[in-house]
């Protein structure tokens, strides 16, 4: 059974918008028309007309341009929906119009003029007018879905989230239209780009695990099992100069650092020697740009994608052969140019390049390659945090969390910035002065410093380590006390000496941070985590957090008995939290997990393009079937083995966001203690 | 022995570890600590802070160890640790004669900056990259060794600081002198127990109570914070329950 283009047809039923099939041709020529400073109005106009559109069931739509923190874009393109000409006269008129339609006329449009595409009407009945820029719905008949409202508020606080994704899209209010009707086309344009096995999608597809079948999609990552594996030294003696660089050639990844000076500074796979001559191949062309005053962004060479970040003096080359999209690939760049600010600050990072603009920062940064390397394999292996700029929460009662909390503001001392309590990567409790809030991206340098890298926990005991946290502030440093509690030492009590470092997985591990900004207070704080893990102890919070990380991440079975989703992300925009199920069985491979996330990377590249309108994607493969959905409220990824039908993709889809938005207050920590 | 069940009087001594980077300072921590060895450790960031009682024939020291990383960008907070210290490690890699030199300069700033009576050991990590370790262990034999070191580089020794140089260095400044290997465990305890037996007795804070530690706890159990947190930390060992 294949869903494809034939059942678009009565997919598009549920939806009412039949009308939109003639609407891309009409959109492409509009875009440019459009220019961004009427998305500004847009913005202001928004949140009144939003009320319009009936909540329940219509998803407004919000597309992040991650990668362009520029241009606010305003798609009014809607020309392809019928005007209803009794409506006309409900449209609010907006200060927008007249701007409005100079641009209109400068194209050739189908559409007759900017009110008739604003009109939207309800599977209920019911009508809401859309005259601004800022929104529009689509609506989701008979599913039962009612995650779409579109509020002023909910819309606020998505913008202060992360910083690869949502802070920069807070102008993104696309209308989107097209993802209404056109699946098929959809499905197009928007996975082709990789794998060729897209295209040969048939409904023939009679493999029912996913990822089952080796075929030539997976020649992209044949070598997989190899990428981790450590370059060897070009010995120029023994002459393995070649095979040398044939390992080094085959690794799907690559991350360059260099000075603009084409010193080099960091690189993943193959030592000095190896690279010296292609940090200056990589100088030279990036600088070419540099002088053009047009900077290189990215190039391919034939399936290899190269993405450039400049940052001040340090050049931040990716190169992959994973098929992720720029953005997302510019967005591990920033990771670690954090990363590498998150060590030096940036007024020491300015002021040695200042002095000497040929420095070699190597040795300022000496010691820290595990850490960018752990963050480099981290978002090669795929990381749905990295993906999603989110974090991930232990899944434990409001109560409890609560309990937690107060615990943490109980024992708080003067000296405290941040206090948390974190569980093999996942956030247990955080506790921050009411005017601070923690960034996602200091955490996950946080969390690959501890959890990844390895580098603290192995030395036992506990960690007083000055850290600069860039969200936060990158100019100076915090100070960090970290100690570890190994969740599967029930036995030993509040294990103040770590017993000794073999065994425990970092999934294991849980850490009390806490942070301040007086490098003298480590007794002070030290003295804190001791209260505060006696007071755990006593009220059973440390059973419990120790329980739940033993029991680990549920599986998708667990949350919908019965559903065909093998695996989903659910990330809620609001509290830059996404919540996920257990890899295992699946995905518990590093291959398999990598082609799950190479998928979602799929999935997330449509829906986040910088020009993408998308807001459901469902996207049938050979191997697997996958649907998207993002609203103001929640992006949702989820993947189905290739048997699934439309129907039983949604269903799951819409069962596991009910789950969600029942188990809310525990998968989230929504607030958080402030004091 | 009559003390071995009697409470010795107890005193906690504070330590910190010096030395450049990749020397192997954490390596001595672990071992002393945990009896434990790895291989390619990752470096340390910031520092950290451990400890592990030293038992004596008339009393038990406690030490608070201060495992300080080495890189250079870390050497401005060195001051927070080695202040109120009671003893210093300087380690250098005696594979490594830039260490040395590295080490000397942290002996000198510690007898300028920290305090006066502070006990220091010079400690030579990594032999068992030289040959004479891989003989039987010749703990102490820094006399014979000297021979063995001035023809380095023989058979794959990898030595480049002889004894006899770090030797007569450490005895000028008057410090305390091993050579170690973390990996396989020489002289580690030695070192901790010399400096130990070093600290003057009047340098040493008030002997604990004798219920705060009993000679009879080993180094795998109830190692840490006793002068911290003494009281909270038998409440929390017993909540465990839930």
């Amino acid at each position: 059974m294949r869903h494809s283009s034939d059942q678009r047809k009565s997919h598009s039923h549920d939806r009412l918008y039949a009308p939109i099939d003639t609407a891309p041709t009409a959109t492409a020529a509009k875009e440019d028309g459009i220019t961004a400073t009427m998305t500004y109005d847009g913005e202001n106009e928004a949140p009144k007309h939003r009320t319009h559109a009936d909540s329940d069931e219509s998803m407004a739509t919000i597309t992040p341009q991650e990668d362009d923190g520029t241009t606010l874009e305003g798609h009014e393109q809607r020309p392809a929906l019928p005007p209803r000409p009794s409506l006309l006269g409900d449209r609010p008129t907006t200060p927008l119009s007249p701007r409005k339609r100079p641009a209109l006329q400068s194209k050739p449009t189908t559409a007759v003029s900017s009110v008739d595409i604003q009109t939207l009407s309800f599977p209920d009945g019911s009508r809401g007018t859309f005259p601004t820029p800022g929104s529009r719905s689509v609506s989701e008949a008979g599913h039962g879905i009612s995650g779409g409202t579109s509020t002023p508020s909910s819309r606020k606080v998505s913008q202060n989230g992360s910083e690869f994704d949502d802070s920069t899209s807070l102008m993104s209010y696309t209308p989107t239209l097209r993802a209404n009707g056109d699946l098929a086309s959809l499905l197009d344009e928007g996975l082709n780009s990789q794998s060729p096995a897209w295209k040969l999608l048939s409904s023939q597809a009679d493999n029912v695990n996913l990822f089952e079948t080796i075929d030539y999609e997976d020649n992209a990552l044949l070598n997989f099992d190899q990428e981790f594996d450590e370059v060897e030294a070009v010995d120029s003696k023994g002459g393995n100069e070649e095979q040398v660089l044939l390992l080094w050639k085959a690794k799907l990844k690559h991350y360059l650092i260099l000075s603009s000076a084409g010193k080099p500074i960091y690189s993943r796979h193959g030592d000095q020697n190896l690279i010296n001559g292609y940090i200056g191949i990589i100088q030279t062309i990036i600088s070419f740009f540099q002088d053009a005053k047009d900077p290189l962004m990215g190039f391919t060479a034939g399936g290899t994608r190269f993405v450039v970040l400049i940052e001040g003096p340090l050049y931040f080359v990716a190169i992959s052969k994973l098929g992720e999209s720029d953005s997302q690939l510019r967005a591990q760049l920033e990771a670690l140019y954090m990363q590498i600010l998150s060590t030096l600050t940036l007024p020491t990072l300015t002021q040695l390049f200042t002095n000497r603009p040929n420095t070699d920062l190597r040795r300022p940064l000496e010691g820290t390659e595990t850490l960018l390397s752990s963050l480099a394999d981290t978002f090669t292996k795929g990381s749905p945090s990295a993906l999603l700029s989110a974090l991930e929460c232990l899944k434990i009662r409001k109560s409890q969390r609560h309990t937690i909390n107060n615990t943490l503001l109980k024992a708080r001392t003067e000296k405290l910035l941040y206090g948390l309590v974190v569980a093999g990567g996942r956030l247990v409790s955080v506790i921050r002065p009411k005017r601070h809030s923690l960034h996602p991206s200091d955490l996950s340098l946080i969390f690959n410093m501890l959890f990844e890298a390895g580098s603290v926990k192995a030395g036992g005991g506990e960690n007083w380590i000055p850290v600069c946290l860039p969200g936060f502030n990158k100019t100076g440093y915090l100070y960090m006390y970290v100690s570890f509690i190994n969740a599967h030492d029930g036995e030993e009590s509040s294990s103040d000496q770590r017993p000794s470092t073999a065994g425990s997985s970092p999934e294991d591990e849980i850490a009390i941070l806490l942070i301040s900004t007086d490098k003298e207070s480590f007794y002070e704080l030290k003295q804190m985590r001791d209260d505060v893990v006696a007071q755990l102890e006593s009220n059973g919070s440390m059973g419990i957090i120790k329980a739940a990380v033993r029991q680990g991440r549920p599986s998708t079975a667990d949350i919908v008995p019965g559903t065909q989703l093998r695996h989903f992300l659910y990330k809620s925009r609001a509290n830059v939290q996404f919540m996920m199920p257990s890899l295992s069985p699946d995905f518990s491979s590093p291959l398999a997990r990598r082609k799950l996330m190479s998928l979602y990377h799929n999935l997330h590249a449509s829906t986040h393009a910088k020009h993408s309108h998308v807001k459901v994607l469902h996207c049938v493969a050979r191997d697997s079937n996958s649907l998207v959905w993002t609203t103001p409220l929640f992006e949702f990824y989820c993947i189905a083995g290739p048997n699934t039908s439309r129907a039983g993709l949604t269903h799951g889809a819409n069962k596991v966001i009910q789950w969600v938005k029942r188990e809310e207050e525990r998968v989230f920590i929504i607030g958080g203690a402030v004091f | 022995m009559a003390e071995a069940t009697a409470p010795k009087p107890s005193s906690s001594v504070k330590l910190v570890l010096l030395g450049e980077a990749a020397v192997g300072k954490s390596s001595l921590v672990l071992r002393f600590v945990n009896n434990d060895f790895q291989e390619n450790k990752e470096p340390t960031i910031g520092a950290a802070f451990l400890t592990q009682k030293c038992n004596l024939p008339t009393r038990t020291i406690k030490f608070e160890i201060w495992d300080t990383a080495g890189q250079e960008r870390f050497a401005s907070l060195a001051p927070m640790y080695y202040r109120n210290a009671q003893s210093a490690l300087v380690v250098y890699d005696l594979t490594k004669p830039t260490s040395l030199i590295k080490a000397k300069h942290w002996v000198a700033e510690l007898q300028r900056q920290a305090s006066p009576g502070i006990v220091i050991a010079l400690v030579g990590n990594k032999l068992d990259l030289t040959n004479e370790s891989s003989g039987s262990g010749n703990a102490l034999g820094e006399d014979s060794e000297t021979d063995a070191a001035e023809g380095e580089n023989d058979d794959g020794d990898a030595r480049k600081v002889s004894t006899a140089e770090a030797k007569t260095y450490a005895e000028e400044e008057g410090l305390l002198f091993f050579e170690t290997s973390a990996k396989n465990g020489t002289n580690v305890t030695e070192v901790f127990t010399a400096i130990a037996n070093a600290i003057p007795e009047t340098s040493l804070k008030g002997a604990r109570g004798p219920g705060a530690t009993q000679s009879s706890a080993n180094r795998t159990e109830d190692q840490s914070r006793v002068n911290l947190t003494g009281p909270r930390d038998s409440a929390s060992k017993e909540g465990c329950a839930c």
